[in-house]
C-alpha cells in the first residue's frame, strides 16, 4: 500500500495513529499510575498531575492560650504549625479562618477573623495569633490552611487491597476456577474434534453443524435451567449447589462449542495419508489421535487455551449465578464488582484491586499473543 | 491461605484427572473387551463404537449445558415465576407493555448499531495506519491490550476516567478535567441520559477495536497485490485505491467482524452492571434478564422471556452461519 510516500500522508497517518495509541492507553495509564499514589494524593489531585506536589487541606491548633505573651498592649501566640502526631507543616500555601474556606489568604500575609483577631500564617508554618483582649480558652486556636505535599509513591495500596478488600484470596479462588474450567475442556474437544475430522460414525455431519449453530447461542438461556438443576441435585443428593465442581463443568459446557470448532478445523487441514497409513500399520485410533495428531495440533491447543483461560478468569456472569459469594469463592471480577459498590470512591482500592485483577491476563496475553492472533483469525474469517 | 492453597491444588488435580482417567480408561476398556470376544469382524465393531468415546463427553456436556436449557428456558417462560403454574403468554404480554422493556429495547437497538459499527471502522483504520507506520507493531500490540482486560476491569478503569467530583473542587477524572481546562462545567456523566449509555458504549468499543483490527488486518494481508497494481497503473489515487480495490475484496470479512461484534454485544451484561446497574436508563437485556432471575425470590417466568428474545434475535446469525458452513463442506 505503500504507493505515494509524499510527507503530507504519511505525517498524517503517524498523527493518526499515535493519537489513537494514546486515547487506548491513557485510561489504563491513569489506573495504573493511580494504584501505586499515596491514597491522600490520589484524592485529591488527577493523576496527570502526580509528579507535581500536591494541595492537600487539614486543620491544626495554635499553642495553648496559656503560652500567649503579651506584647505592646496586644495579646500574641505564635509558633510553628504541627500536626496531631507531630508532622511539622514547612509548606503552607494558604489559610483562612473557618472550615469553609480555608484557601482564603495567601501564605506570608494576614487575615482578619470574625472575633477581630489578625492571624499570619507564612509559607515556612509560622503562625502569629494578636488580639487585643486575652486570648481565652482551654485549647489552642483552630488554624485551617492548604499545604504543598511532595509527590509520594507507594506499594501500600496494594498490600491494603490484597488483605482488607480481599483481592489475595479472590486471586487464588479465580485461579481454582480457570484452571479446571480450561484445561477439561481442551481435553474434551479435542478428542471430540478428532472424532469429527477423522472418525466415521452416523451423524456425524449434521451433529457438527449443530455445533456450528451452538457457537452463537447465548448463555442467558442456559442459566435458569442449570440453577434450577443444580439446586434439585443438591437438594436430592445432599451437597451444596454453588461450588467449583459446577462452575467447572458450565464453563466446559460453554466454551466446547468454539474449542471443538477450532481445532476441528485445524485437526482437518492435517494430511490424511499420515493417519490413513498409521491405521494400515494397525494402529488403533486412540494411538493415532494420541501419538501423531495431538502433538501436531498443539498450535490449535494453545490457541484454544489462551482463548478459554483468558474468557473464564475475565468472566463474572458464570461466577455470580453458579458461585457463592463468600469468601471462599467468590472470584476477582465478583470482587471488584463488590468493592465497585461498597467501596466506590476509594480509588486507591478499586485501581489497585483492578490491576491485580488484570496483570495475569495481560502478561498471558503479551506473552502468547501470536497464539492468540491465530486463534482469533481462525475461529471467525470462516465463521 | 497455605491450606487453601491446597485445597486448591487438589481441587485441580481431581477435576483434570478425572476425564483423563475417562478417556485412557474407556478406550482401554474398549481394547481389552473386544480382543476377548471370539467375534470375527470385532474390528469393525471396535472402531462403530470408539467414536462415540471420544465425542461422548463433548455431546454430553453440549446437550446438558446449550441444547436442553434453549428448550427449558422456552418452556419455563410460559410459566410464572416460581415455575408452577402455566400462564401462556402473559410474561410476553407483561414485558411488550413494560416501560423499562422499551427503553431496554432501544438502549440494545444503540448498542447494536453503534458499537459493532465503530470498532469495526477504527479497527480498520488502525489495520491500515500501522501497516504504513514504523511504530506499527507496537501501536498494534497497545490497541489489542484492552482485548485481555475484563469487562469488569474495563469499567473500573473507566469510571475512574468519568468520575465526578462536585463543581468547585479538583476534578480527579480525566474526562471532566479536561472539561473544566476549556472552562466548561464539570459533569455526572453516568446520569446523563443517552449519554451514559454512549460512555458504557466506549467501553466495548474500546475492547473490541482491537478484535476487528486483528481480523481486518489478517485479510488486508490477503488482498492479492495484481489487483492494486493493476489500480494504480489506470491511475487511481490512494483514496480510491483503498474505497474501490481493497475495501470490496475484505467486505466479506468486514462483515463477519461486525456480526461476531453484534453478538458480543446482545450479550452484554458485566459493564452496566458495574458501571450503573440500568440505572438512568442504561438498562440492556442481559442485565434485565440477569436483574429478574435475582430479583426477591427470583422470576424465573420472566428472566426466562427476556432470555428468549435474546436468543431469537441471534437465531438468523446462527441459521447463516449453519448455512455457510454446509455450502462449504458441500464444496470440499
Amino acid at each position: 500500500m505503500s504507493t505515494q510516500s509524499s510527507f503530507l500522508p504519511r505525517f498524517f497517518n503517524g498523527t493518526a495513529l499515535t493519537a489513537l495509541v494514546i486515547l487506548w492507553l491513557v485510561p489504563t495509564l491513569g489506573l495504573f499510575v493511580s494504584s501505586i499514589r499515596d491514597k491522600d494524593q490520589l484524592a485529591a489531585s488527577g493523576w496527570w498531575t502526580s509528579f507535581n506536589e500536591s494541595k492537600q487541606v487539614t486543620f491544626a491548633r495554635t499553642d495553648l492560650p496559656e503560652t500567649q505573651q503579651q506584647i505592646d498592649g496586644q495579646f500574641v501566640l505564635s509558633g510553628q504549625l504541627t500536626a496531631d502526631d507531630g508532622t511539622v507543616f514547612t509548606n503552607v500555601l494558604a489559610f483562612g479562618s473557618s472550615s469553609r474556606d480555608p484557601e482564603e489568604v495567601p501564605a506570608g500575609e494576614t487575615a482578619t477573623l470574625k472575633n477581630g483577631a489578625q492571624l499570619t500564617v507564612n509559607s515556612d508554618g509560622s503562625y502569629t495569633y494578636v488580639q487585643d483582649k486575652e486570648i481565652t480558652g482551654s485549647r489552642g486556636k483552630r488554624i485551617f490552611f492548604a499545604y504543598g505535599q511532595p509527590p509520594r509513591f507507594t506499594l501500600e495500596n496494594y498490600d491494603n487491597v490484597l488483605d482488607k478488600g480481599k483481592i489475595g484470596q479472590a486471586f487464588l479462588n479465580t485461579l481454582a476456577v480457570t484452571i479446571p474450567a480450561t484445561v477439561i475442556p481442551v481435553l474434551i474437544a479435542a478428542f471430540a474434534a478428532y472424532a469429527f475430522s477423522w472418525m466415521q460414525f452416523a451423524g456425524r455431519e449434521w451433529l457438527f453443524a449443530v455445533v456450528i449453530g451452538l457457537l452463537v447461542v447465548p448463555l442467558q438461556t442456559s442459566l435458569v435451567p442449570l440453577l434450577r438443576l443444580y439446586s434439585d441435585l443438591g437438594q436430592m443428593f445432599g451437597f451444596e449447589s454453588k461450588g467449583y465442581p459446577g462452575v467447572w463443568m458450565a464453563h466446559t459446557g460453554f466454551g466446547l462449542p468454539l474449542a471443538i470448532y477450532l481445532m476441528r478445523n485445524y485437526m482437518k487441514s492435517l494430511p490424511g495419508d499420515l493417519i490413513e497409513s498409521a491405521r494400515v500399520d494397525g494402529a488403533s485410533h486412540f494411538q493415532v489421535f494420541t501419538r501423531i495428531i495431538l502433538p501436531l495440533s498443539l498450535p490449535a491447543l494453545a490457541s484454544f487455551t489462551i482463548f478459554q483461560f483468558l474468557w473464564v478468569w475475565n468472566d463474572l456472569l458464570v461466577a455470580l449465578v453458579f458461585l457463592g459469594q463468600g469468601e471462599d469463592q467468590i472470584v476477582l471480577t465478583a470482587q471488584l464488582r463488590a468493592l465497585l459498590g461498597t467501596r466506590g470512591s476509594n480509588w486507591e482500592v478499586l485501581t489497585s484491586g483492578a490491576f491485580i485483577s488484570i496483570i495475569l491476563p495481560l502478561l498471558v496475553f503479551f506473552a502468547l499473543q501470536r497464539f492468540f492472533v491465530r486463534g482469533l483469525v481462525a475461529g471467525s474469517v470462516k465463521g | 491461605m497455605t491450606e487453601q492453597i491446597y485445597s486448591a491444588l487438589i481441587a485441580i488435580l481431581i477435576g483434570v484427572s478425572a476425564v483423563i482417567i475417562y478417556f485412557w480408561g474407556s478406550n482401554w476398556i474398549l481394547d481389552a473387551l473386544i480382543s476377548k470376544s471370539s467375534r470375527a469382524n470385532k474390528e469393525v465393531l471396535r472402531e462403530k463404537i470408539r467414536p462415540w468415546l471420544f465425542a461422548g463427553p463433548a455431546l454430553f456436556f453440549l446437550t446438558l449445558y446449550l441444547v436442553y436449557p434453549v428448550f427449558e428456558t422456552l418452556w419455563l417462560s410460559f410459566q410464572n415465576s416460581d415455575s408452577t403454574e402455566f400462564v401462556g403468554w402473559s410474561n410476553y404480554a407483561w414485558l411488550f407493555n413494560d416501560g423499562q422493556f422499551h427503553i431496554t429495547l432501544r438502549n440494545n437497538l444503540l448498542w447494536l448499531i453503534i458499537v459493532p459499527t465503530l470498532s469495526t471502522v477504527f479497527g480498520l483504520a488502525v489495520a491500515v495506519l500501522a501497516d504504513r507506520a514504523k511504530f506499527g507493531t507496537i501501536a498494534k500490540s497497545i490497541i489489542f491490550m484492552p482485548m485481555a482486560i475484563s469487562f469488569v476491569g474495563a469499567s473500573v478503569i473507566w469510571k475512574f476516567v468519568y468520575h465526578y467530583n462536585g463543581e468547585g473542587d479538583t476534578q480527579i477524572g480525566i474526562l471532566n478535567a479536561i472539561v473544566v481546562a476549556f472552562g466548561g462545567e464539570p459533569q455526572f456523566w453516568l446520569s446523563m441520559e443517552i449519554w451514559n449509555s454512549v460512555l458504557l458504549m466506549v467501553i466495548l468499543i474500546w475492547i473490541q477495536t482491537g478484535f476487528a483490527m486483528v481480523i481486518l488486518g489478517a485479510a488486508l494481508r490477503s488482498v492479492p497485490e495484481e489487483t492494486l497494481e493493476a489500480a494504480i497503473i489506470d491511475g487511481a489515487n490512494r483514496r480510491q485505491l483503498f474505497f474501490r480495490i481493497t475495501l470490496p475484496q475484505i467486505m466479506p470479512t468486514v462483515i463477519v467482524v461486525w456480526t461476531t461484534i453484534a453478538i458480543l454485544v446482545l450479550k452484554v451484561f458485566d459493564i452496566v452492571l458495574a458501571m450503573t446497574n440500568g440505572q438512568w436508563e442504561t438498562q440492556v437485556l442481559a442485565n434485565l434478564m440477569y436483574d429478574w432471575m435475582f430479583r426477591g425470590a427470583g422470576d424465573f417466568g420472566r428472566g426466562s422471556a427476556i432470555a428468549i428474545i435474546i436468543m431469537l434475535s441471534v437465531t438468523p446469525i446462527m441459521a447463516w452461519n449453519i448455512y455457510r458452513f454446509r455450502k462449504d463442506e458441500a464444496g470440499r
